[in-house]
């Protein structure tokens, strides 16, 4: 049942950090807003469904907030390019500021009721004593939905042809009679509404509120990391090894110090270390993706799928 | 322009920087008597303390171009390790009290020594993704250790506990001026430290691991090494301002550590400018100004903040110190004078705009708290009315007329400016012909 739960989680982080990891290998930019736009899925999927319906915000939240990134790439970001990465990075981390502030503005401080639509309320079916929801379920759906829609339109489709084109010989291509700097955009909007169709499906998950993309967002970093810079397959290995990761210890209870019981060696408060031999998996369960991104640093530097190493 | 005709010598106590130094030591000793009241002298222990943490940040990001999401570990967890040291001095420890900080830096240094060798595997954004976990895992343990960070109500000490010893040369730091003083000094030793390591061979291959890394490792250099001891140095007195920290607040939070303050020493560095020494020092006067001034006035600070941040990192991304040298050029050139009537026309427009600005995020926060405190607010003494269509139009139209007005100016403004330029370039060929 964990196995399921994870699976979701991971999915939904793969649907963030597919999203990232496309729009850093192609243009170096690494939106660090990006967790901002899935917060921004979630609160207009929330307001759409206090208007009309949960399936109506599904359609357009991602679509608004599609538009909002592409207004975002031509009139902000695409002027500091000449400037470098540098000033990329902190063109979206003041966008990330202005949106948690804009957010907290509409929305207040505090968290909102989005609630899972009454179809989806229930669960899908028991396993022994435990049992897995339906919209869980729903969400395995949507994500996987995705992965297809996104594999068939990067490999199968012209624009996709022309976006691993842009990717590799941007000027190449900009020589061939495309736009280049039409296609970033578009992968960028593209970007968001992955991004924003995360949100709409996360936030009522998960919990709909002004942190929720401070505490999302550290985590794709880190899943992109250890994926490997630019590498989507590596991307969904790690996303699934982290929700899976996060999951399961979430449940367990144990301890440095229950196991060295287990070998038969005594540990009391008064042993040297005991806070930290006594802390529980569960505990320690929140830092534990970053805990996977400094071994991962430390024995594999160039990540699961990573091709170059700096 | 005589370099080419003078032969350069390496005179590091030359007039220029006696005056400067001098002025800036001075600057340091006279502050109190300017400023009395002690709510100003607790604005300025928090700007000479902001003013290390800046600096110390500039060296990653504007000298080696590391551009860190993490700078809080090092100053926070300076501060806790500093308030553990204050209070085994509460336990009878001979520690010079004035000697904290400098545990804390010591901290830093060893934080830094251990978590770089982590980050610094990586340059560029990477760097700044992996800076970012490492903050994350920092915050999120220091609650898993309440023996050691003391949880969510933080821990606290005593900075008068030993004054009876002599090694604290008779000060209590009871007084707010012995604390204000000491900070000066750590801030004036640091600051010429930090600005003797920018011309050390290491401050210089730092530069040259910024502006090109592949080229620095061709001529042999280890770039990673560099980042490594370049990280090591800048915790070190980003550990020192945590000291000085737990010396002027007695007390220590996780908050310390949080990501929220890692972003604010970038977003205020960056905003004072990176390209040049000082730029950081303004950087914390805005930082201290926003954080106490400015909350004290309005709950949408940090959207002001953001704003003001998107501005510059697009349209002057050297920060108010490159905006400043900038003009000095304009002055020495004699040009200035000819921006004065667009700077003044953009500056109304901007205010008035900014007004038009204030008013809509006001009265939008003031329809959050209409039960608890009513529909009337005031923005810059004009009252206006949250619930009343009038106001909000009013805001508009000004926030309208100010913008396409500031628009105006600026784009007068532009060709001042390029006209300028040209003029500039052309007085430096003509010189540079003169000595040729």
């Amino acid at each position: 049942m964990s196995v399921l739960n994870g699976v979701s989680y991971g999915l939904l982080l793969f649907m963030l950090s597919a999203g990232l990891t496309l729009i850093f290998s192609m243009m170096g930019v690494l939106n660090f807003a990006h967790a901002s736009f899935y917060m921004l899925g979630a609160y207009f999927a929330y307001q759409f469904s206090a208007w009309s319906n949960f399936w109506v915000g599904l359609l357009f939240a991602p679509i608004v907030v599609a538009l909002l990134g592409g207004l975002f790439e031509r009139f902000l970001l695409r002027k500091t390019h000449k400037f470098g990465h540098v000033p990329e990075l902190l063109v979206t981390f003041g966008l990330s500021f202005v949106i948690l502030e804009i957010v907290q503005l509409i929305w207040g401080r505090t968290s909102v009721d989005y609630p899972i639509p009454a179809a989806m309320s229930g669960s899908l079916f028991k396993v022994f004593d435990s049992t897995f929801q339906t919209y869980r379920g729903f969400m395995m759906l949507v994500a996987i939905l995705m992965l297809v829609a996104l594999y068939w339109v990067i490999k199968r489709t012209r624009i996709g042809l022309a976006i691993q084109a842009a990717l590799t010989h941007p000027e190449t291509t900009e020589a061939l009679g495309h736009n280049v700097p039409r296609v970033f955009a578009l992968v960028f909007a593209g970007g968001c509404a992955l991004a924003g169709l995360a949100g709409v499906i996360g936030g009522n998950a998960f919990i709909t509120e002004p942190g929720m993309a401070q505490s999302v967002g550290a985590i794709i970093f880190v899943v992109i990391v250890v994926g490997g810079m630019g590498s989507l397959a590596g991307a969904l290995i790690a996303s699934i090894l982290i929700g899976l990761l996060q999951t399961f210890a979430v449940g367990l209870d144990w301890s440095f110090a229950g196991a060295f019981t287990t070998l038969g060696l005594a540990v009391t408060p008064e042993t040297f270390g005991y806070p930290l031999w006594k802390l529980k998996l569960s505990q320690v369960a929140p830092i534990l993706p970053f805990l996977l991104l400094v071994v991962m640093l430390v024995v594999r530097p160039k990540g699961i799928m990573g091709t170059r190493d700096e | 322009m005589n370099s080419a005709l003078k032969p350069l010598h390496f005179k590091p106590l030359n007039g220029v920087r006696i005056v400067v130094w001098s002025a800036f030591a001075f600057i340091l000793l006279t502050l109190p008597a300017l400023f009395t009241s002690s709510f100003a002298m607790t604005l300025l222990c928090l700007t000479g303390i902001a003013a290390v943490a800046c600096m110390s940040y500039n060296m990653l990001l504007g000298q080696t171009g590391m551009l860190s999401f993490g700078h809080a570990v090092y100053t926070g967890l300076g501060t806790f390790v500093a308030i553990h040291a204050m209070n085994k001095i509460v336990g009878g420890w001979w520690i010079p009290m004035w000697m904290i900080p400098l545990v804390g830096g010591l901290a830093g240094l060893a934080f830094g020594a251990l978590l770089g060798y982590v980050t610094t595997r990586k340059s560029g954004t990477p760097f700044a993704m992996i800076t970012l976990g490492i903050g994350e895992l920092v915050f999120a343990s220091a609650l898993m250790f309440p023996e050691f960070f003391g949880g969510e109500a933080g821990i606290n000490s005593n900075r008068t506990a030993g004054k009876e010893m002599w090694v604290n040369l008779g000060l209590s730091f009871g007084p707010q001026l012995q604390v204000y003083y000491l900070i000066a000094i750590y801030l004036f030793v640091c600051t010429a430290a930090m600005y003797a390591f920018t011309l050390t061979p290491l401050g210089r291959i730092a530069n040259a691991v910024r502006d090109n890394a592949e080229r620095a490792e061709f001529v042999g250099y280890d770039t990673r090494l560099v980042r490594y001891l370049v990280l090591m140095a800048s915790s070190f007195f980003a550990g020192i301002a945590g000291g000085l920290t737990a010396i002027n607040v007695e007390a220590a939070t996780a908050d310390l550590l949080h990501g929220v303050r890692s972003g604010s020493y970038l977003l205020f560095t960056f905003l004072g400018g990176v390209g040049f020494f000082f730029g950081p020092i303004i950087g914390s006067v805005l930082l201290v100004f926003s954080l106490v001034v400015l909350s004290e006035y309005t709950k949408a600070w940090q959207l002001y903040v953001g704003i003001v941040f998107l501005i510059m990192v697009v349209y002057a991304p050297g920060g108010f110190s490159a905006l400043i040298m900038l003009n000095l050029r304009r002055v020495k050139y004699g040009e200035w004078r000819k921006m004065r009537w667009p700077y003044a026309g953009m500056l109304f427009f901007g205010l008035v705009a900014l007004w038009g600005l204030a008013a809509i995020v006001e009265m939008a926060y003031q329809l959050k708290v209409v039960e608890g405190s009513g529909a009337a607010l005031t923005v810059a003494r004009i009252p206006l009315n949250c619930e009343s269509l009038t106001s909000w139009l009013i805001a508009l139209a000004v926030l309208a007329v100010g913008g396409a007005g500031f628009e105006y100016w600026r784009r007068k403004f532009v060709a001042v400016w390029d006209a300028g330029e040209a003029r500039i370039a052309e007085a430096i060929k003509k010189a540079e012909a003169a000595i040729v």
